[in-house]
């Protein structure tokens, strides 16, 4: 029997729900408001060199990888089971735009915290 | 070959039968905004590794009024992300019994939503103390 490879997707989706449900409102709350506009945050909060300084932190590093990455793959999973719903056959060029996508975005990710370095 | 034509029952509109379903649909549909999201956060990741300059122009395009405008529904989208995470946690998540009683699903999701509440509050006073 052919082994089922979902489990592998199931987790990256059920961690991007979690941190969606979780951190999902406050981060949008920071970063499409407060802190370009200043409001509860200072000016320079999300700064150039604020930012710099979380993406070296390891903890900051794993945060930032965590929530691009995780969230993608969430939407990735929930986006290719509703087009299914909705009636559009997912054929492989799709599945290859939709987790290939994610896959190269992943890789953009992961490459870019490396390269900004610890 | 044969003439065959087999009836396919179309698909259109079968999501809105049924409030069950279209809550179910609304629910998943939310995920192409969470992708959106996920890509603007992607694309300041980017900025931020090219540099000062790149990252000023990332920051001053989350002024523009398409950026507000977006931020507006994502974060309606993301508030309804989370209390419908937990509306079905109680049937995504194995069974748990409490002194041979099962535990109710309206507590899960209950729990769930404080728990949510809090981790806002809490982060974004944590934000805001370390960035000052």
């Amino acid at each position: 029997m052919k082994r089922a490879n979902d489990p592998i997707f199931w987790l990256p989706f059920g961690a991007g729900g979690v941190l969606a449900a979780l951190f999902g409102p406050a981060l949008v709350l920071i970063t499409g408001f407060a802190a370009p506009f200043a409001i509860g945050l200072g000016p320079d909060a999300l700064g150039y060199d604020n930012m710099m300084a979380f993406a070296h932190n390891a903890i900051g590093k794993l945060f930032l990888f965590a929530i691009v990455v995780f969230f993608l793959w969430h939407a990735a999973l929930r986006i290719y089971h509703t087009l299914h719903d909705f009636g559009v056959h997912v054929g492989t060029v799709l599945k290859l735009i939709i987790f290939g996508g994610s896959l190269v975005a992943t890789v953009i990710a992961v490459w870019t915290l490396l390269a900004i370095g610890f | 070959m044969s003439g065959r034509k087999p009836y396919t029952r179309s698909m259109s509109g079968w999501w809105k039968r049924d409030p069950f379903f279209t809550a179910y649909m609304v629910r998943e549909a939310t995920s192409f905004i969470v992708a959106a999201y996920a890509i603007v956060l992607l694309v300041g990741l980017v900025r931020l590794g090219q540099g000062k300059e790149a990252y000023d122009g990332f920051m001053q395009a989350l002024q523009s009024p398409i950026s507000v405008v977006f931020h507006l529904v994502t974060l309606a989208v993301f508030v309804y992300h989370t209390w419908s995470w937990f509306q079905i946690m109680p049937k995504t998540m194995p069974m748990i019994f409490i002194s041979g009683k099962r535990l109710e699903g309206a507590t899960i999701t209950r729990t769930g939503v404080a728990v949510a509440v809090v981790v806002t509050i809490v982060f974004l006073a944590f934000v805001m103390g370390v960035t000052r």
